[in-house]
């Protein structure tokens, strides 16, 4: 578990407040970063001016009331909102220092980089190995002895791999709901993302997957970085080393996650924080 | 990993670009269709040009090409889509009445269930072998060479009633009418299952019964779309063939079925309208039919006429459909 | 005193209780009344009506009934003073035999022949109609926009509701003097009949198209979202998704619709009928002139055939196969279907 020692250990751009103009600390300690974000569904603004720096190699986590577009947030960074008709974007979106909405960019390429896992675990209805070779495959990976080897490596970084190794040809679609959610991890990090988006990865699932998942999440940060949304504030204090907090589409305030829980800076966190709302 | 960055991308392309030559594949299958019949209405329309006239609506059949007529296939068609329409409504909207509202969900209403949609698949030719057996010869229990009929006495007139059947309007009308029910059978059911519970529930709480409540509220509610699946299913009615062809309709007939060789004539001869049911007959299909099959190259010409005449029905009774369908889509979202 | 006034107070209350017992018993008495189901022609009205209804919706049984006792009539069992079929022909004939000739002074009947029509045309059919409809089905639910779905839907569905004979007029009048014979006798030197299975099956392929493209259309919308989402987020195109995810997510629906469609070409009659011509013939080769089971019982019921012939009741008896046949293939596929509707709904 975290100590408050690892608490210090972490990026000095913290605080980060929507009124200031950072610098970008561009290849060496942010991943992304949104500046002036804004984002339309038809004619409905949902996200506003959101500009934020999410550091490499750590948990962010997204908190705020249903409806104030944090999952919206998070499906701009790999451009998934565009599957939905009628939506734009304005402002930047920067992946190491690239914007990904330049019309340069391939999209497949992008999002082979980011790995997602959804709310809901969404297996394909195809066995275990099948499910998690996808990404290489659809990439072009043939050779099946490599296959096999990002396959183990994939399960054993999701810590699925001692409960499906000898089931590795049975449908996916038998395993619990925990096992499916750890499935569909393995399967992200099977193309070798740098960047693990998680849309409230277990919200839908008993405490003990929950806490699985946890650790899991723990333990991948060394490699990858996260970003995760979540409604369950615990777990945000649990698991994330920054939080964002949104509320109405607005990035109310962004910091250090033991100061946002212990003292915030604005009066809406501190009300969201306490329950008061929400 | 094992693979660099630009392994991946040059195969991206490749990927982007046999995306590309599928999606072509997906939109030609799809036009191709479009355009088979696109040149089957042309090619139909040709054929047809100048010989689509009022002679050819007001004639007969004729052995010689330039004088026939689709008068007789016309009435038939015209008698049949209205005795096959007395015979569906009732039973197929009770049918649909009764399984959607009234069946309790049981081992019995699962097998009708089943069993209607096996009907539906069904070759057509099968129902005409049904027909033949059942309506027109009525298992060979009248045999006998004198045929035996049931006089029933209306006010203007008297109807006679052939035992058996013979190949008569009626008994094609019940051969058609079997052969479009299942079809009616689930149009009806999905325009019931579409009125919301909402509506059901409230006529309950007040205290109507269950009859009352599918009379006065569900079948109002879901009558458009019961409309409409008769209407699309009569449409299919009038282009069957082979039903008729197995019951016996004839294929060179010069005469209408009751005598009745016009409108007016509807009007004006009630006893043809008795007397018509139990005429024998032709329809359009058949007569097209019968054409195509002669050798002599005009009849072609005179099958296209045919053709245009039946396709022009079926695009009206269709158009109809919809239009009842859009109109009281708008009427019930107000 | 006190116990006797109680006593009596005692009585008087109980008395008093009994009484309002009493009263409350005949109160709710009062209300089971108002509320009891009474027999009345009101409910006996409803009654009535319910039976009705119910008489309706076993009418499909009877339909039922009544075709398979009319198909085992006259060839299974004998109606009508007449020997039934199959009492003339044996089994083994029936469906070994390779002639097909009732007509003729020596008779065959063997159905082999009819059989060998009948699924080269559906087999013609099914290589035209599938895969058009399939990728229809495809390019509609994947890659069509709104409004070209408005457009191009029912103008699908319009091929389904033009009647077999137009079908069958334009196989013979166009598709073999202006497609099929330009390409296969001019250019290439096969020989091509004027009727013949090719261009049969070319139009009962077109017309099983919308089926296929309809209910395949059906099964790969049924494909919840969240797994082409979940494809998407892997990094996949398009193709990767609609080919390797939906596709095989809705591949039971897709083969449901596929019998369908088959089960259809089977029992197509007009079209056959007029395209195909009427001489039985055991050949695979699809440019000569065949008969179909279907074209067959259409020939007799046209001929002047006397009714308790043995060539009459051929006709049931071809019928009989043709009805198990077609009803194998729809238990099939309705079958396949409710296990996918299972897996989506």
């Amino acid at each position: 578990m975290m100590t408050l020692k690892s608490f210090d250990n972490f990026v000095e751009s913290d605080k980060t407040s929507t009124s200031e103009v950072s610098q970008t600390d561009v290849g060496t300690r942010t991943k992304f970063e949104t500046r002036n974000l804004c984002f339309y569904y038809s004619s409905t603004k949902a996200l506003h001016d959101v500009s934020i720096q999410i550091p490499k190699k750590k948990v962010t986590a997204l908190i705020g009331p249903s409806g104030c577009g944090k999952s919206t947030f998070l499906r701009t960074l790999n451009r998934m909102n565009e599957l939905i008709e009628g939506t734009r974007q304005t402002g930047e979106v920067l992946l190491d220092g690239v914007d990904v909405y330049q019309s340069r960019i391939d999209v497949v390429l992008l999002r082979k980089r980011i790995g997602m896992v959804f709310q809901k675990s969404t297996p394909f209805p195809k066995s275990v190995f099948d499910n998690v070779a996808y990404g290489p495959r659809v990439a072009g990976e043939r050779s099946k002895s490599h296959l096999k080897e990002i396959v183990e490596e994939s399960l054993k970084k999701a810590a699925l791999w001692e409960e499906v190794k000898d089931r590795l040809k049975d449908s996916a679609m038998a395993l619990s709901g925990g096992q499916q959610q750890r499935l569909c991890i393995a399967r992200a990090i099977a193309n070798s993302p740098d960047v693990l988006l998680m849309d409230e990865p277990a919200s839908a699932l008993d405490p003990a997957s929950t806490a699985r998942i946890e650790d899991l999440i723990f333990q991948l940060k060394k490699n990858y970085t996260i970003v995760i949304v979540t409604h369950n504030m615990q777990q945000a204090a649990r698991v994330s080393n920054l939080t964002a907090f949104f509320f109405e589409g607005e990035l109310i305030e962004f910091g250090k996650t033991k100061e946002i829980f212990t003292n915030p800076d604005k009066k809406q966190t501190e009300d969201y924080i306490t329950g008061r709302f929400g | 990993m094992k693979k660099t960055e630009r392994d991946f991308s040059t195969h991206l392309k490749k990927r982007h670009f046999a995306g590309r030559i599928f999606k072509s594949i997906c939109c030609a299958s799809t036009w191709t269709g479009i355009v088979v019949l696109v040149v089957l209405l042309v090619a139909v329309l040709w054929k047809a040009w100048g010989w689509l006239d009022w002679d050819y609506l007001s004639h007969y059949d004729s052995r010689h090409p330039e004088n026939a007529g689709i008068l007789a296939g016309f009435w038939g068609s015209f008698w049949l889509a209205i005795l096959t329409t007395l015979f569906t409504v009732p039973i197929g909207v009770g049918a649909a009445v009764y399984l959607e509202e009234f069946a309790p969900n049981s081992r019995l209403t699962r097998f009708i269930q089943v069993n209607i949609a096996n009907l539906a698949g069904v070759p057509s030719i099968v129902y005409g072998i049904l027909g033949l057996t059942f309506f027109v010869r009525m298992f060979d229990l009248f045999q006998g060479d004198q045929d035996k009929e049931i006089e029933i006495f209306l006010i203007l007139t008297s109807v006679k009633i052939p035992l058996p059947l013979g190949r008569t309007l009626v008994a094609g009308a019940l051969t058609l009418s079997l052969l479009i029910l299942p079809v009616v059978i689930v149009a009806a059911q999905e325009a019931l299952k579409a009125v919301p519970s909402s509506l059901q529930n409230a006529s309950l709480a007040l205290g109507a019964t269950r009859w009352q409540t599918v009379k006065h509220h569900i079948i109002p509610s879901a009558a458009p779309g019961i409309l409409t699946g008769i209407i699309l299913s009569i449409s299919r009615a009038i282009g069957e063939t082979a039903p008729l062809v197995m019951i016996g309709a004839l294929t060179y007939v010069a005469f209408s079925p009751g005598d009745i060789e016009s409108p007016v004539q509807l009007v004006t001869n009630p006893q043809g309208i008795a007397k018509a049911p139990f005429d024998t007959f032709t329809a359009m299909p058949l007569q097209i039919y019968n054409w195509v099959s002669r050798p002599k190259e005009e009849y072609r010409h005179v099958a296209a006429a045919g053709i245009v005449l039946m396709l022009v029905f079926l695009l009206a009774m269709n158009a109809t459909a919809i239009f009842l369908r859009h109109h009281f889509k708008k009427k019930l979202q107000l | 005193m006190r116990i006797s006034s109680n006593e009596g107070r005692e009585l008087k209350i109980s008395k008093s209780l009994t009484d309002a017992s009493l009263a409350r018993d005949e109160i709710v008495k009062r209300n089971f009344s108002s509320l009891e189901k009474k027999i009345t022609i009101f409910s006996m009205k409803e009654r009535a009506i319910y039976l009705v209804l119910f008489m309706c919706g076993v009418a499909s049984i009877a339909t039922t009934i009544g075709i398979i006792y009319v198909l085992l009539s006259n060839s299974v069992f004998a109606m009508g003073g007449n020997e039934a079929f199959f009492e003339h022909v044996s089994l083994v004939d029936f469906f070994t035999d390779t002639q097909w000739t009732p007509q003729y002074a020596e008779k065959h009947f063997g159905i082999l022949p009819l059989l060998c029509g009948t699924f080269l045309i559906a087999g013609i059919a099914a290589l035209i109609g599938m895969p058009l409809g399939l990728g229809s089905a495809v390019y509609l639910s994947e890659y069509a926009s709104l409004k070209s779905r408005k457009f191009l839907k029912p103008t699908l569905e319009l091929l389904a509701g033009i009647p077999t004979v137009v079908y069958g007029y334009f196989a013979l009048v166009f598709v073999t003097p202006y497609i099929l014979r330009p390409i296969f006798q001019d250019l290439m030197g096969f020989s091509v009949d004027i009727f013949n299975a090719t261009s049969a099956g070319i139009v009962v392929g077109i017309m099983i198209l919308p089926t296929v493209a309809s209910m395949s259309e059906d099964a790969l919308r049924a494909v919840p979202r969240q797994l082409r989402e979940a494809g998407y987020a892997l990094g996949s195109t398009k193709y990767d998704v609609s080919v390797r995810v939906i596709l095989p997510a809705a591949s039971s629906g897709v083969v449901a619709s596929f019998m369908l469609a088959f089960a259809r070409a089977i029992g197509e009659t007009m079209a056959v009928t007029i395209a195909a011509g009427q001489k039985p013939s055991m050949t695979l080769n699809p440019f000569r002139s065949v008969e179909t089971m279907t074209t067959y019982i259409v020939n007799v019921s046209l001929g002047d055939t006397p009714a308790g012939t043995v060539e009459y009741q051929s006709l049931y008896a071809v019928g009989l196969t043709l009805f198990c046949i077609t009803l194998t293939m729809n238990l099939v596929s309705q079958k396949v279907l409710s296990r996918f509707r299972e897996v989506y709904e």
